[in-house]
């Protein structure tokens, strides 16, 4: 069994800790949320061991491995004490809020020997893994563009006031919505190396961006261009989609339905011209279900790897790392 | 419970194979009356139950409902709650306590949370049993025999095994909306030994079964033992698993399976209601 901790009980925290409740060969030792009545409700209805300094609890249940699920600004403090404490640690995303602190953590993080894993879900739905294998042939020929795209309805309105408008904790939808499509794009193509311009437009927020349009070069050479709104609300919930255009063929994958056109040859299982697969025909299926196969698969492999059964080569700190440097770099050319 | 219930995600866009197809799915139905249009198709195809979650629109159809008693005298709703992107949106722009808020009537919140911490255990329960009145509220004067707990709600309290709160829902729903509680879930063998070991026999459960195996937590094999072996009601729903199998096949493998009571389906032509609803009789008829 492995011991593992959750740190922060929000939105994303609260779904981590069913799946590593439900998870066979995981034991939930600790939650540590600053909130008393999150406390009191988990500890009552659910039987978990609460607390509300994350150090007293490390100390007190030692865990082989946490969760940090609190607000990117704590990243860099919390997931250092623990990895100089020896502990495995996943995180939310994104990694951490500046390029040289994400760097120290990865640094650290191989020095250690522990495995590291950010939550990136996307990597682990079928349609991106499958478009990700189809960009990796060269059945596309000479890929020359690509756009990745996220549209969703978080701020649709002028009201908000919580840790999402502020710029200093992480909010703003390039650190949150724009952040999935780069790292796709890191995963799919090759990292960015260079943003060629961005605008970074307010629509209702008053202290962060709510859309992100910028043109990107990737370290391959290959450019194309971002576009991320999260004040759209013609959409019921958020939709990232990624397509890349090469001289033999072109491709267009969200997370339910991947479209891909061959001019001459094609890989196996595949023919000239249009062919749609669904994430249906993609997806493994997992033992315990909640909110999409995704957030199941991508917990129970960093279970896994801590536990020495696949290697630790999904969503590492580094992979993020190099999304982090990218959220910079769109940053830097917006106010040029 | 009927043999053939209508669903709604039609209605709200939601598609779980195509964003495209979602998007053409809300400029259809982008009028009530589309919505009721299509109801009535389902009541000419001999579909008298429509299964839907409390999103706002839903009141307006409710609404047209009470003023044509006539026309829906057989009717009946099965509401399912909460329609969860309400709360989640409401969560993500106040924190948990400012939706809490936002969705409980009155300043019960206020008088019952004075520095944080509930003065009893229980009040979380009454919360509970204040949201479930909330969402109820627009089906005043609706036939509503069954009231379903989402997915997205059972399968997080399964996950955190609170199944506490599982019975608490059912029996409130029992004691004080004289109805029959049910449960959505993607996690059906593992809820079923949740819910029975929390004194709950027989209960109404409504999940993914399809002869693709999608969203069957744990493999269909474990689903179909559970069919054949345990004591419970069984709605199932996806039984096209998103579209990726023929509906010919989809709905004989369904009828072939035993303890199913109901089949689930949302479809937005007539032709299509028609047709399904059609092959069910078919291979009921034909498996007997």
């Amino acid at each position: 069994m492995l011991k593992v901790a959750l740190l922060g009980a929000g939105k994303m925290g609260i779904s981590h800790l069913a799946i590593l409740n439900a998870h066979p060969q995981v034991e939930v030792v600790g939650v540590c949320d600053t909130s008393k009545m999150t406390n009191e409700f988990l500890s009552k209805y659910g039987k978990f061991n609460c607390f509300t300094d994350h150090k007293v609890m490390i100390n007190e249940v030692k865990p082989d491995a946490v969760v940090v699920a609190v607000p990117t600004k704590f990243h860099y403090t919390i997931i250092k004490d623990l990895l100089e404490k020896n502990i495995h640690v996943f995180a939310e995303k994104p990694f951490c809020l500046t390029a040289d602190e994400g760097s120290e953590l990865v640094k650290l993080a191989a020095l250690k020997k522990l495995v590291n894993q950010v939550g990136y879900h996307n990597k682990f739905v079928g349609t991106f893994r499958e478009m990700k294998k189809i960009v990796n042939s060269d059945a596309l020929g000479d890929i020359y563009h690509f756009t990745g795209e996220a549209y969703g309805p978080v701020v649709v309105n002028k009201k908000q006031d919580t840790w999402r408008s502020d710029p200093s904790e992480g909010g703003g939808c390039l650190l949150d919505y724009a952040s999935h499509v780069i790292d796709l794009i890191n995963d799919i193509l090759s990292p960015v190396a260079e943003s060629k311009g961005s605008l970074l437009k307010s629509v209702y927020s008053k202290n962060v961006e709510d859309a992100v349009y910028s043109l990107l070069t990737l370290s391959s050479g290959v450019s194309g261009v971002l576009s991320v709104n999260w004040s759209d609300d013609t959409y019921r919930k958020m939709s990232t989609s990624v397509t890349v255009v090469g001289t033999k063929g072109k491709i267009i994958s969200d997370a339910n339905e991947l479209k891909v056109y061959f001019k001459e040859k094609t890989p196996d299982s595949y023919s000239k011209g249009w062919n749609v697969k669904y994430v249906t025909d993609l997806t493994e299926e997992v033992d315990y279900y909640l909110r999409g196969e995704e957030y199941s698969a991508q917990m129970d492999y960093f279970a896994r790897a801590c536990l020495g059964k696949v290697p630790n080569s999904i969503n590492t700190f580094e992979s993020a790392w190099y999304t982090d440097r990218a959220i910079s770099l769109i940053k830097k050319s917006s106010s040029l | 419970m009927e043999r053939i219930l209508f669903g709604d995600n039609q209605f709200f866009a939601v598609n779980h194979i195509s964003d495209e197809k979602s998007r053409a799915q809300a400029i259809k139905f982008k009028d009530d009356h589309a919505i009721i249009r299509t109801l009535d198709y389902a009541i000419d195809a001999g579909i008298n139950t429509f299964m839907c979650t409390t999103h706002d629109r839903i009141s307006n159809i409710c609404d047209f409902i009470r003023k044509n008693p006539a026309r829906y005298e057989k009717f009946s709703i099965y509401p399912c709650m909460p329609y969860a992107h309400k709360y989640a949106n409401a969560v993500t722009e106040l924190g948990v306590v400012g939706a809490l808020r936002e969705y409980t009537p009155g300043n019960f919140f206020g008088s019952i949370f004075k520095g944080g911490v509930a003065y009893l255990a229980k009040d979380y329960l009454s919360i509970m049993e204040l949201l479930v009145d909330a969402e109820l509220k627009m089906f005043k004067g609706i036939r509503t025999p069954v009231i379903f707990l989402q997915n997205v709600i059972t399968d997080l309290l399964l996950g955190l095994g609170m199944s506490d709160v599982l019975k608490a829902f059912h029996d409130y729903v029992i004691k004080k909306h004289n109805a029959e509680p049910g449960f959505i879930t993607m996690n059906m063998p593992k809820l079923l030994t949740a819910l029975n070991d929390a004194g709950i026999q027989n209960p109404i459960i409504c999940a993914s079964i399809n002869k693709a195996g999608f969203r069957m937590s744990g493999g269909k094999e474990i689903y179909e033992e559970t069919l054949r072996s345990k004591e419970v009601r069984v709605i199932a729903m996806q039984v096209l698993a998103g579209g990726s199998i023929s509906a010919k096949e989809a709905l004989e493998y369904v009828c072939s399976l035993p303890n199913i009571q109901s089949i689930l389906f949302g479809a937005s032509s007539q032709g299509n209601i028609q047709e399904t609803a059609s092959l069910i009789h078919h291979y009921d008829h034909a498996l007997k």
